[in-house]
């Protein structure tokens, strides 16, 4: 076991060094660079720069050094001091931007999860269960509608009701009045009669689409021999509908779990971007349309990191839950 | 024989399958009796409906198949109860405590996330009121009942831990842990091989001598059957054609496909170079059945203007029960003489 984890970290370990060459790569593939954004976005506001001044960024952010010796002074950054360099934009450490912003963002996906899972595990053992029922169809309709709804729509549209018929401040996760307050109860409570629309929104489309993996995945484990052996052994319905084929049911389920690792910082972009949330999506767009390259880099590192580990938080997750995964790992 | 010699009565039991494109009758009318302690083996080739029989016994048979009608009769020590009405609660007791399955594949009929002892712990304690540690010193002894060696450190093994002859010797296990009067094996050997087939057979032979449950074995396999039965009902298109001592049966068949489908049988001992003979013609397609006796277009026996029109019922021919229409003149002949 231990063996076969050791492997496992090796391999991220390779995993996130190539990640992180390419990840730079791309970042410098587009032509140009920051100090040119900032050249034309200069430019396009009625000033210019002088040469020399333009000269004087470029040798402050070393943009003129081979991109290799570049890459060695972000990378030994990073390993050597936790020290993932200055966003150009905002001229402030990555670090503190990103850090800045996980704990909205972890928060906005932790309870749009459990949104997800509380709604979508009841309605997809139930329609599993009674497949090609009324009930079914019913939901399977729903489903079909929520993931075929982009979610910016549906948050412009919950916007534009709230704002029209409740009143409600437009986007952002506090009232004005609360925006710059120190933290109380009341910006709590205002934290929270907010936070439930990106929630909605984010969580529908997930609901609809676990809803449909749940059904397809009880639908694999319904007919299958062993249930026939437990119902046969006299256990009532609904428990042996728990304990066996839903249990098997959720294997799939498990080896997916660790995806959710780099949604706690990044994700739902699109959706921030429209409410204007202050998560670390939105921080990535503009840093990518700027050529913030260290804000970029450092980002993606992160998250590849976080999806990488989050990979093999799901291996073990599996091996918890399932014994024949587990006992090959032992053998292994 | 007398009548309390019967453990579980059959009577047109029908089972049928609402598909899309029609109607499929894969049980359709079968009369059996099962009586306490004997071996009842169930020949027949495969879509004849023997599997689905034994399913509808404890109405375990998934939708769209349904129960049409019929009545299946367990005669119990405290008296008879009627399963093809009962309600839940009623079923639910009957299931294991007095009846329990053994099914084909004991890889895919074993759940292989919860351990051996758990899956026998739970059959237990669920028609017994026993403790857990109670439960796991019965489900130890019963494991070590079927032959499986190290009982006590098997007992915590998942079943992908076992070879196939040990799987389901532990199913078998499961199966007679709370000690039913009737174990109906549903192909147990099909998915061995013949060392083991033989092993689990004699097996299940011991432990019906030990425990005195009757067993009802479904099998394609005649060699099998020939092995352990006492009495053997053949099956053909969800009816049961001939029903009589597995002997006699074998020695003797009476109806037409009976006899045909020991025609069809390798022999040691017959000259190699004769052919088998197969049984002419194919399987109906389900959905055209055809008219009168279902086995005409096939038979050789067949008569014209009889056979494809009126149903035979069931007739006994001496020692046994035979549902076709050449006994039925025969007895007619019978009677006319006197």
């Amino acid at each position: 076991m231990l063996g076969y984890f050791g492997r496992r970290l090796l391999y991220v370990v390779v995993t996130l060094w190539a990640i992180s060459i390419a990840a730079f790569v791309i970042i410098n593939l587009p032509p140009g660079d920051y100090v040119s954004t900032l050249i034309a976005n200069a430019q396009a506001g009625g000033e210019g720069l002088t040469p020399a001044e333009i000269e004087n960024l470029r040798l402050r952010y070393g943009l003129d050094d081979p991109i290799f010796l570049q890459y060695w002074r972000w990378i030994t950054a990073i390993l050597l001091h936790g020290d993932f360099g200055q966003s150009f934009a905002w001229n402030q450490p990555v670090a503190t931007l990103i850090g800045e912003r996980v704990a909205l963002s972890a928060i906005l996906s932790i309870s749009s999860l459990l949104m997800v899972w509380a709604i979508a595990f009841p309605i997809g053992i139930y329609s599993a269960v009674k497949q090609y029922s009324w009930g079914d169809y019913g939901f399977s309709f729903l489903g079909f509608i929520g993931m075929a709804v982009p979610e910016f729509m549906l948050a412009l549209v919950l916007m534009y009701i709230g704002f029209r018929y409740f009143g409600a401040s437009v986007g952002g996760l506090f009232s004005p009045e609360f925006q710059d307050a120190a933290w109380n109860l009341g910006k709590v409570l205002d934290l929270m009669g907010h936070l439930w629309v990106p929630i909605l929104v984010i969580g529908v489309s997930g609901t609809a689409g676990m809803i449909r993996v749940t059904r397809a995945n009880l639908l694999d484990e319904l007919y299958r021999p062993y249930v026939h052996t437990a119902r046969a052994k006299g256990l009532p319905e609904w428990k042996l509908l728990l304990k066996y084929p839903v249990r098997m049911s959720l294997s799939p389920f498990f080896s997916t779990v660790g995806w959710l690792l780099p949604g706690l910082i990044g994700g739902e972009t699109i959706v921030s971007v429209v409410m204007s949330l202050p998560t670390g999506g939105p921080l990535l767009l503009s840093g990518v349309m700027s050529q913030d390259m260290y804000l970029v880099g450092s980002f993606i590192m992160i998250l590849s990191t976080l999806t990488v580990v989050g990979t093999v938080v799901s291996d073990l997750a599996l091996a918890w839950w399932d014994p024949r995964i587990r006992k090959r790992y032992k053998r292994e | 024989m007398p009548a309390d010699d019967v453990l579980l009565e059959i009577e047109d039991l029908r089972t049928h399958f609402l598909l899309d494109d029609g109607v499929v009758c894969a049980v359709d009318g079968v009369d059996l009796r099962v009586r306490r302690g004997e071996t009842l083996a169930i020949v027949g080739e495969s879509g004849c409906g023997k599997s689905v029989m034994a399913r509808s016994i404890l109405r375990l048979v998934d939708p769209p198949g349904q129960i049409e009608g019929g009545r299946i009769t367990l005669h119990r020590q405290d008296g008879p109860v009627e399963l093809v009405g009962a309600d839940k609660r009623l079923l639910r007791q009957v299931r294991w405590r007095d009846i329990a399955m053994v099914f084909q594949e004991p890889m895919a009929s074993l759940s292989l996330v919860h351990t051996i002892g758990s899956q026998i712990v739970e059959a237990v304690r669920l028609h017994e009121n026993v403790g857990k540690a109670e439960a796991r010193e019965r489900a130890i002894d019963m494991l070590e009942r079927v032959g499986i060696p190290k009982p006590r450190h098997r007992v915590d093994a998942y079943p992908f831990e076992l070879s196939g002859g040990m799987r389901q010797r532990a199913m078998i296990a499961m199966a007679l842990s709370c000690r039913p009067s009737l174990l109906i094996a549903d192909e147990p050997t099909t998915a061995l091989d013949v060392t083991t087939q033989a092993q689990i057979l004699e097996l299940l032979r011991d432990l019906q001598a030990e425990f005195g449950m009757a067993i009802m074995l479904i099998t394609h396999d005649l060699g099998v059957a020939a092995q352990v039965a006492d009495r053997m009902a053949v099956m053909y298109l969800g009816r049961v054609v001939e029903y009589g001592a597995a002997e006699q049966v074998l020695a003797a068949p009476r109806h037409p496909y009976a006899q045909a489908l020991l025609r069809s049988m390798p022999r040691l001992g017959r000259a190699s170079r004769t052919r088998l003979a197969a049984i002419r013609g194919m399987v109906p397609p389900p959905f055209a059945r055809p008219d009168g006796c279902t086995f005409h277009p096939r038979c050789d026996s067949a008569m014209a203007g009889r056979c494809d029109t009126v149903t035979p019922s069931s007739v006994v021919v001496g020692d046994r029960e035979v549902s076709c229409l050449l006994y039925d003149d025969e007895q007619q002949e019978r009677e006319e003489r006197r």
